[in-house]
């Protein structure tokens, strides 16, 4: 038994090793006055102070924060919306509408961007912030829609009708009683939004004009240049402030399952 | 008057039709139960006069308005759910208190209407529990709280105490009535359970296959069932064959009307090793079992190419080895005719 137990704990401790190791090494790094990454380790918090001195990765952070909260709100909006009027409506072709939701998730983001790279062209748009900002909706609706659908899948409709029973208009309902019961889901589709639009790279390279780019496009940039450790440093405030994120979100609500 | 009517009403899903031409008045302050197999119809109905459903024809009458086109939300009903559908994020005050927040009663009015209904339904003081943290028994009662507290003109029950176990339904059962007597409210309930019908309703509605069979007082439905469906589905039925075999069996006697068919209730055989010189009907046949359930006793008995069923006092019926023969009797005013077959 216990060796079983010994040998469960051993596996999971590389697991975290294999998952985290590369990780603590940046974040170290960004903390060392070298920047070749040269041994011994020497404190220093000289990239963090270059990197409030960086226009450039300052904007391309800020940008990515509210092209990320706009899409977030998007879609989240849009994906709630639409989860509920599959959940609640029966209509033509309701079936093919769910399957078409999951190729999007699929399809290679390489693809999807150069698609809608063509398209912006073709429609007059061209590449610019307002693309950007679509296109990241439109990669992050299939995931709230999914996440919200699955959430709605163990929502009880006869809450509903006994709130309409009660003399509980449509609006009311919503509010009311369904929302509250599915807040847990559009929670985790937020932050599925937000994170697919924060993380984005692809759709972001193909879709932002040079100049304004978002803070992933920069950093892949810069990379190319030659390395700096201030991109270690950038790194390593997004992780932390990431997983504060995702702490304080499981400690409120749990996936899926019911509080 | 009629507080709920329901006139003509016929609705359909696609190809199957659910409800075929009903019309039944639901009397003022009156218990009515709807009474059917599964598929009935029964839940549609309650559905249209809830108004969850729009009929395809036909008149829904709520306090002599005509509301078939009227949304659920408009009604003033008061409806409880089979799984009483209570609002998992809300407190049992809060639960109760939903359809007096949502017209717009002052908070203070809310709080006083909330706290009688809960003395009603005898849970005053639970108000601030969650609905998980009660039982099955005491949702019940806040379903049923949440239901009157906004004095609907009609309290539709869908199967109320079907998810209960058996001792604890008995329970809701004489409480219901109680609070239905109190508030004097026109109450119409779903179920398919005939006793559950029989012990609560003062009127009863049969339905079959979208149609309704029979309504009226239970005693009379019971007592004078329109056909043999009814005559089976409420209560155990022996049906007479149809055609009686000619010539009846030596020494058997009959005495029958020109109904259709007869039936004749389990509990009103006489079960007897011999003839039975004082009836007034008399069948030989045979026994095939006898089972004893405590207070009563049932005796299988093989009758006319029929199985009956003869029910009594377990001390009433003989002991007797299966196989033999018995006679079963019974009085001219206890065969029940049936005019429909």
């Amino acid at each position: 038994m216990t060796g079983l137990r010994l040998a469960g704990l051993m596996w999971l401790g590389l697991v975290l090793i294999f998952l985290y190791a590369p990780i603590l090494v940046m974040a170290a790094m960004s903390f060392n006055a070298s920047p070749f990454y040269q041994l011994p380790f020497e404190f220093s918090a000289r990239w963090y102070h270059d990197l409030a001195e960086n226009a450039a990765i300052r904007n391309a952070a800020t940008r990515s924060v509210l092209i990320a909260v706009a899409t977030t709100i998007i879609a989240t909006s849009l994906g709630t919306a639409a989860a509920l009027a599959l959940f609640r409506h029966d209509f033509r072709g309701k079936r093919l509408l769910k399957l078409l939701l999951f190729p999007p998730i699929a399809i290679p983001w390489l693809i999807t961007g150069t698609a809608m790279l063509i398209f912006f062209f073709a429609i007059g748009l061209g590449r610019g912030t307002p693309a950007v900002l679509i296109g990241h909706v439109a990669l992050a609706l299939p995931y709230v829609i999914v996440v919200v659908n699955a959430r709605l899948a163990g929502f009880d409709i006869t809450l509903e009708e006994a709130a309409r029973a009660l003399g509980a208009g449509p609006w009311t309902v919503t509010r009311r009683v369904t929302l509250p019961a599915i807040a847990p889901g559009i929670v985790a589709g937020a932050l599925f939004a937000f994170a697919v639009s924060f993380d984005q790279f692809v759709v972001s390279y193909f879709l932002s004009k040079p100049g304004d780019s978002t803070l992933p496009v920069l950093i892949y940039t810069a990379i190319r240049k030659g390395f700096t450790p201030e991109i270690n440093a950038v790194s390593t405030l997004i992780i932390v402030t990431s997983m504060a994120l995702m702490l304080v979100v499981a400690r409120f609500f749990s996936f899926g399952g019911h509080r | 008057m009629a507080e709920v009517s329901v006139a003509g009403v016929t609705m359909r899903f696609g190809e199957m039709t659910a409800l075929d031409d009903v019309s039944l008045d639901f009397v003022n302050g009156g218990f009515f139960a709807l009474l059917g197999p599964s598929g009935s119809g029964k839940t549609t109905l309650l559905r249209v006069i809830a108004g969850f459903l729009f009929p395809q024809a036909g008149r829904v009458r709520i306090a002599g308005q005509p509301v078939e086109r009227v949304p659920v939300e408009k009604r003033e009903i008061g409806m409880m759910f089979q799984n009483y559908a209570l609002f998992p994020n809300l407190t049992v005050a809060e639960n109760v208190g939903f359809g007096l927040r949502v017209r717009h009663v002052s908070r203070a009015e809310e709080r006083r209407r909330v706290g009688e209904a809960l003395d009603l339904v005898q849970l005053s003081g639970l108000g601030a529990r969650r609905p998980r943290e009660l039982s099955g028994g005491q949702r019940q009662r806040v379903a049923l709280a949440r239901a009157i507290v906004t004095n609907p003109k009609v309290l539709l029950l869908d199967e109320p105490l079907s998810a209960l176990d058996k001792a604890l339904r008995v329970d809701m059962q004489i409480e219901l009535k109680r609070i239905q007597r109190e508030v004097g409210i026109t109450t119409i309930f779903v179920t398919h359970d005939q006793e559950e019908a029989l012990t609560l309703a003062d009127r009863i509605g049969i339905l079959r296959d979208g149609r309704l069979v029979q309504a009226g007082p239970p005693r009379e439905v019971y007592n004078a069932p329109i056909d043999t469906f009814t005559a089976r589905f409420l209560g155990e039925a022996n049906l007479l064959p149809d055609p009686l075999p000619v010539p009846l069996p030596d020494g058997a006697r009959l005495s029958l009307t020109s109904a259709a068919a007869h039936a004749v209730r389990p509990e009103a055989l006489t079960l007897s090793p011999g003839p039975i010189a004082a009836a007034e009907n008399l069948l030989p046949g045979r026994l095939v079992s006898r089972v004893f359930a405590g207070s009563m006793a049932t005796c299988i008995v093989a009758v006319l190419g029929e199985t009956w069923k003869v029910v009594a006092r377990d001390r009433d019926l003989p002991q007797l080895p299966e196989n033999t023969e018995v006679w079963l009797g019974w009085a001219r005013a206890d065969t029940i005719p049936i005019d429909r077959a």
